[in-house]
């Protein structure tokens, strides 16, 4: 048997729980699903910042899935950390906070770093670190933030109108570049390309108000607790760290 | 007061009026963001998205046609909101008005306070029939006369004309609101009002627009705190000194005025423990309270979230004493619904005059009441179809699984983008009204 990818179409899962082998479709596993709305849930911040001020409310609730949604995956380890082998730069792939992501134009216009709000469950800074050898970040890579946080504020032009968040993200990513090649990669390594085309998104979001090709992931009803210990409790300590320095006002 | 009055079946809702255009396609400003009777049921006002304010008047009933029981007119049209321009943040304001109050009646003129996402307004609504005739200065065009062919003085007098109602804006509340306002309302010492918007709750006094007392503030310190927002909010209909706030994350909250000036502590705490069976990463979404709505008698406060309507008990902060099912069907196509946004639908809910009934709505033009005495519920549908006058409404049924019966539809049929978000009901009688999208559906009961 063997499990097809779960890209954007979804599978109507609760029929096939009963089907015979022969006739079973593919169900996406449930970390496919969870990864699945994680990025569905990133993307939708990225979109809030239309011509009218965001939804404070529809904002803070999305961050709020996405923490739960990131607080899981580290219990269950599969997080997913940067190669070990890049030189040492922050793992800034998936934990971006929700503030860079939902920046107002007026935080921009004011060259501020006041946030909008992190997805920072400060929950993690109680966790004490495991096994120190597998740690993967580094003190180096502790270091390369603080230089890079200035580097970042700078770079945001507080002129930029909020139509331009786009490029703000992109100027983030920029610096990021910069510094290592392989970290905008693993930002976007496991995301849906055409969810960045802005037309397709708000196409399908907007327009499309029948259901939508979810059904796969409806099956979604309950979070396992897989009992497994994080190996990346300490790495989660080094990247909360690592994000509020980055977002820190 | 009327209500359901004995058993559900004995009331039978008829269509009564719509109002609005049958366009296949809306222009977005005609969508009616706001509904709400004034306290005798006599006006019932409607806000949309371009900003005006539309209010219909009921006509006096006739004794030569005992069957039209009052019919609703145009009473008044203006626009209470234009759209704003904020050059610090290079952003629009939305000119949609999000709420209308009305004021108890004082004297003839009629009052009501009108919101945007930043701006309240105080509107004054009166009726003229009288205009001055004969003046010295001006002529009945009102051309200035040359001052000097005036070679005697009269005084005018007034003389009647055909009924003209305007609407003058009596008071501006702005710049009080860095977030949006969600919700108003009239405190009952009709002296002072509060707003909300989704971090703090300000404390109005009617006559005073350049100030306004801060009396919730939930804004952290450090915004990356934030997790929780305001909204929704409203006074208690007899005690002055108290009000309730829900929260995005299912809670609600009871202050009182009296103990301090910031209401940051609650008087009492709502919140239902949550059910670990149904747990989900949508669990938080669809607990977040779109509206509360006190009872009249001020006894119970509603709320709706998602998925259910609750009933609390002042008395009672540990959970609901009543739990309504609206659209349980949508449980398992909550994804889908995220996916398209459906899921932050604000939907709001209201009860009867004699808190005996209430009413909330849902998808596919669908609307919803719960007679909280027999339990019993019944599903409407507010469409063009079942608009013949005084037809009677049939009530509707999903069909959730297996086979579906004729008259029914199934969950994936459901138009999602006809949603039933904003509805009134009638301070003492059954007449309901119903905004569909740009649509205004009023139904009464069938009058015997």
């Amino acid at each position: 048997m063997f499990v097809r990818g779960l890209k954007r179409k979804c599978f109507d899962g609760e029929e096939d729980i009963e089907g015979t082998l022969a006739g079973i479709k593919a169900i996406p596993s449930y970390n496919l699903q969870r990864q699945s709305l994680l990025d569905m849930s990133l993307v939708k911040l990225q979109l809030c910042h239309m011509l009218v001020e965001p939804n404070l409310c529809r904002s803070v609730l999305i961050a709020n899935t996405v923490r739960q949604i990131q607080e899981e995956m580290t219990q269950d380890g599969t997080w997913q950390m940067i190669n070990p082998q890049s030189t040492g730069q922050a793992s800034l792939d998936r934990l971006v906070s929700t503030d860079i992501l939902c920046r107002s134009s007026r935080e921009q216009a004011e060259g501020k770093h006041v946030p909008g709000y992190s997805t920072f469950n400060k929950d993690f800074e109680g966790d004490q670190a495991q096994d120190s050898s597998e740690t993967m970040s580094t003190a180096s890579s502790v270091q390369a933030p603080r230089n890079l946080q200035g580097h970042v504020w700078e770079m945001e032009n507080p002129q930029e109108n909020k139509g331009n968040f786009q490029k703000s993200l992109d100027q983030i990513f920029e610096t990021l570049e910069n510094k290592s090649p392989n970290s905008v990669e693993d930002l976007f390594s496991e995301v849906d390309n055409s969810y960045y085309d802005l037309d397709t998104m708000l196409t399908g979001m907007m327009s499309n108000t029948k259901m939508g090709h979810c059904d796969g992931l409806e099956t979604f009803s309950s979070t396992t607790t897989t009992a497994s210990n994080s190996n990346c409790k300490s790495d989660l300590n080094e990247l909360d760290h690592i994000v509020e320095i980055l977002v820190e006002s | 007061l009327a209500g359901f009055g004995h058993l559900m079946q004995d009331v039978l809702w008829c269509f009564g009026q719509v109002k609005g255009t049958i366009d296949i396609g809306v222009t977005e400003a005609d969508i009616i963001s706001t509904v709400e009777f004034n306290h005798t049921g006599e006006l019932l006002a409607t806000g949309d998205k371009g900003g005006r304010v539309v209010i219909f008047q009921r006509e006096q009933e006739s004794k030569n046609q005992p069957h039209r029981r009052g019919e609703y007119n145009v009473y008044s049209t203006f626009q209470s909101h234009e759209p704003e321009f904020d050059y610090l943040k290079s952003l629009e304001i939305e000119e949609k008005i999000n709420k209308i109050r009305w004021l108890p009646q004082q004297n003839a003129a009629y009052f009501l306070l009108s919101t945007n996402d930043k701006t309240v307004k105080l509107w004054k609504v009166s009726e003229r029939d009288k205009r001055p005739e004969g003046y010295n200065l001006k002529d009945e065009d009102g051309r200035l006369r040359d001052p000097s062919m005036i070679t005697m003085l009269r005084v005018p007098v007034l003389r009647p004309m055909d009924l003209m109602v305007e609407a003058t804006p009596r008071r501006v509340f702005a710049n009080a609101h860095t977030y949006h306002i969600n919700s108003i309302s009239v405190n009952s010492d009709y002296e002072t009002y509060m707003s909300a918007d989704d971090l703090r709750i300000n404390l109005w006094n009617f006559e005073i627009t350049n100030q306004s007392f801060n009396i919730v503030d939930i804004k952290p310190a450090n915004m990356e705190e934030l997790t929780e927002v305001i909204t929704a909010a409203e006074f208690h209909p007899h005690h002055c000194n108290t009000f309730v706030y829900s929260s995005s994350k299912g809670t609600i909250r009871l202050c009182d005025m009296r103990t301090s000036a910031l209401c940051d502590r609650h008087a009492k705490f709502f919140e239902e423990p949550e059910d670990p069976s149904n747990r989900s990463f949508f669990s938080e979404i669809i607990s977040s309270i779109s509206d509360v709505k006190f009872s009249h008698s001020g006894r119970y406060i509603m709320t709706r979230d998602y998925l259910t309507v609750k009933v609390w008990d002042l008395n009672m902060e540990n959970r609901p004493i009543e739990t309504y099912q609206v659209h349980d069907y949508l449980r398992s196509k909550l994804c889908s619904l995220y996916e398209n946004d459906c899921i932050f639908d604000k939907f709001e809910c209201v009860w009867n005059g004699s808190d005996s009934v209430i009413m909330t709505g849902s998808y596919n033009n669908f609307f919803r009441m719960f007679d909280r005495n027999t339990k019993r519920d019944v599903t409407l549908e507010a469409s063009r179809e079942n608009s013949k006058p005084r037809a009677i409404l049939k009530p509707r049924k999903v069909c959730v699984g297996g086979k579906r019966r004729k008259d029914e539809i199934s969950v994936d049929s459901l138009d999602f983008s006809k949603k039933i978000l904003h509805t009134a009901w009638h301070p003492s009688e059954n007449i309901i009204a119903v905004a569909a999208t740009n649509n205004l559906y009023i139904f009464q009961d069938k009058v015997n």
